[in-house]
């Protein structure tokens, strides 16, 4: 066995350029060193959502900086590098590509091994660099504006099953959308949730959906919940009422944090695990992370949430994806590698 | 950056502005033209990012060469397609902070310009898809007097009497040789020795290169959303 070894990582799926290090102990601890990010979220403001081609412009312009940043941080210099980690996957097409090719000159110039892995483990991985190993198995619940999924993770360098997903919107867009109708800014996760905490969250019964009997257990849909906020919001106003907004936001936080909890924690008893890892954008939504700590406390499940600044995108859960393959000796990636925006949580790598 | 001129300088020449992914290991001389050593060119739109980097490497093994005798790196800036121009951008870009050398950005249709050169006024048109092409004008020297633009090719039909330009080099000025109805000098796209030609100058004098700006030309597509739709009948 070597000694410590460096690991770069970088993300650009989405709208946050980032680059991460991380040191692998001998011993297989993950140490971060560095996690920088840069975000181009305020360019897309204005269009209510993220306009890949802005995002993809903002990444070029971000990549080189950030990576000084992060550099200067944990004091390394390039040469330093012993592996480089890249998101191939999924994620906007021109967005992936301006990091994947970064990666790969980074990995040419330096002579070191590239590894393309996929950014759901990377949100999974988060929360190894602050709360140490994940047992085997666990379940991980990622919500974000693009994803919301149930994962039974039983190795974080190959062995991640998707046992649930969205089947319309993810939650963080039911959040957008629902900011929207209430006129508030984009994105809409902070302000809902800021607004729902004057509010009450049983004051309306939003639909929560595929919770039926014959409904698939570990799936989601926000679709529903969306249209029906915006249906009840217009019919207030059509009637000349008043929108108590602090109660819809309160209702309709109410509403995804208890679907999103309940089936994780079905997730979790089914499966006969004991830990669930919340992870994503959404993570950091005060209702969500404290229905869950309520209801894992009652089940007797060990919840784990990574400090918001490692739920959202950032480049170091891509290097703690990249050490989980370090250690485990993986094959390492071809500089060939092709990016893949539909990439499945099965493949935690694409060689 | 300190200001050191030289007398020969290995440069790793890239682009990706066209369907080409363009890779070369050029040697620049004072007062000599630059000497390809080697060079990998594939004309494939949707491959650049997985070719670049395997071209690169394939041009340095076969002039012999390494990553660590690479003094400068000059990249195409555009215009072109965004998704395939980024790639060489940040490509350079990341090679140049990773082997600690400097970056030259060029136009690309400069460097075709390079290789159409022929002591008369060019017209260089590249394809900018959507039916429309980026273009530039040359003078009789390879001096860039117009450009470069995006236009329909009628339109820039219609300005090619007050260009006075004698050729067109470049896959858009093959594309539309109809409409533009103009001479082809055969430079459908840039090369390694073109590329490192225009910025020759620079590279022997160690000058500073400018920012890494890509040559958009257009907008991203993007709409404001304008007041929220409604779900129930108005
Ligand atoms: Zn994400």
């Amino acid at each position: 066995m070597t000694g410590d070894r460096i690991v770069l990582g970088i993300e650009s799926s989405c709208d946050e350029t980032g680059a991460g290090i991380v040191r692998l102990g001998r011993d297989g601890t993950l140490e971060l060193l560095a996690d920088e990010v840069a975000s181009s979220v305020e360019q897309h403001a204005r269009y209510g959502g993220v306009v890949p081609e802005v995002a993809s412009r903002a990444h070029l312009e971000a990549m080189i900086p950030t990576m000084s940043r992060a550099l200067e941080k944990s004091g390394m210099t390039l040469d330093d590098v012993d592996s480089i980690a890249v998101t191939a996957g999924p994620g906007l097409a021109g967005a992936l590509l301006v990091g994947v090719s970064a990666a790969k000159a980074y990995a040419a110039a330096l002579d070191k091994p590239l590894y393309g892995v996929n950014h759901l483990a990377g949100h999974v991985a988060a929360d190894t660099l602050e709360h140490g190993p994940l047992p085997s198995p666990c379940v991980a619940l990622l919500v974000s504006g693009g994803h919301s999924q149930l994962l039974l993770v039983e190795d974080l360098a190959g062995k991640i099953t998707e046992i649930g997903s969205t089947i319309d919107d993810a939650a963080g867009e039911a959040y957008d959308k629902v900011a929207r109708v209430l006129d508030l800014p984009y994105p809409g996760g902070p302000p809902i949730d800021k607004l729902a905490k004057t509010g009450n969250g049983c004051a309306i019964a939003f639909p929560r959906g595929l919770t039926g009997p014959r409904d698939a257990k570990y799936d989601f849909s926000f679709s529903g919940l969306k249209t029906a906020v915006a249906r009840w919001v217009e019919n207030r106003e059509r009637d000349g009422l008043e929108v108590p907004l602090a109660d819809v936001a309160a209702s309709f936080q109410e509403a995804v944090a208890d679907v999103l909890t309940g089936k994780a924690i079905r997730a979790v008893k089914d499966l006969g695990v004991d830990t669930l890892v919340i992870s994503g954008g959404v993570a950091a939504n005060s209702r969500l992370s404290g229905l869950a700590a309520e209801r894992c406390a009652a089940a007797g499940i060990t919840l784990r949430v990574p400090r918001p600044r490692l739920c959202t995108d950032n480049g170091a859960m891509i290097a703690a994806v990249g050490a989980h393959l370090v250690a485990a000796d993986a094959e390492p990636s071809g500089l060939n590698l092709a990016t893949d925006p539909g990439l499945p949580v099965s493949q935690v790598q694409i060689l | 950056m300190m200001v050191v001129p030289l007398t020969t300088v290995l440069v790793l020449a890239i682009d990706t502005a066209t369907p080409a992914v363009t890779a070369g290991v050029v040697q620049l001389d004072a007062d000599a033209a630059p000497r390809t050593l080697a060079q990998r060119v594939t004309i494939d739109a949707k491959a650049h990012g997985e070719l670049l980097i395997p071209h690169l490497r394939e041009a340095l093994a076969e002039a012999g060469r390494t990553m660590a005798d690479v003094d400068a790196i000059v990249c195409g800036s555009g215009p072109g397609p965004f998704t395939g121009l980024r790639v060489g951008m940040v490509t350079a870009a990341a090679l140049g902070q990773a082997l600690g050398r400097p970056v030259y950005p060029v136009p690309t249709v400069d460097a075709i310009a390079v290789e159409a050169r022929s002591g008369h006024r060019l017209l260089v048109a590249t394809d900018a898809r959507r039916r429309e092409v980026y273009w530039a004008a040359y003078d009789a020297d390879g001096g860039r007097v117009e450009g470069p633009h995006v236009d329909k090719p009628a339109d820039l039909a219609e300005k090619l009497p007050s260009l006075d330009v004698a050729s067109a080099a470049g896959q858009g000025a093959e594309m539309y040789a109809d409409v533009l109805d103009l001479p082809i000098a055969l430079a459908p796209f840039p090369s390694p020795h073109g590329l490192v030609a225009v910025a020759a100058a620079a590279l022997l004098a160690g000058a500073e290169p400018d920012p890494m700006t890509p040559l958009y030309l257009r907008r991203p597509d993007a709409v404001v959303p304008t007041g929220r739709k409604r779900v129930t009948q108005p």
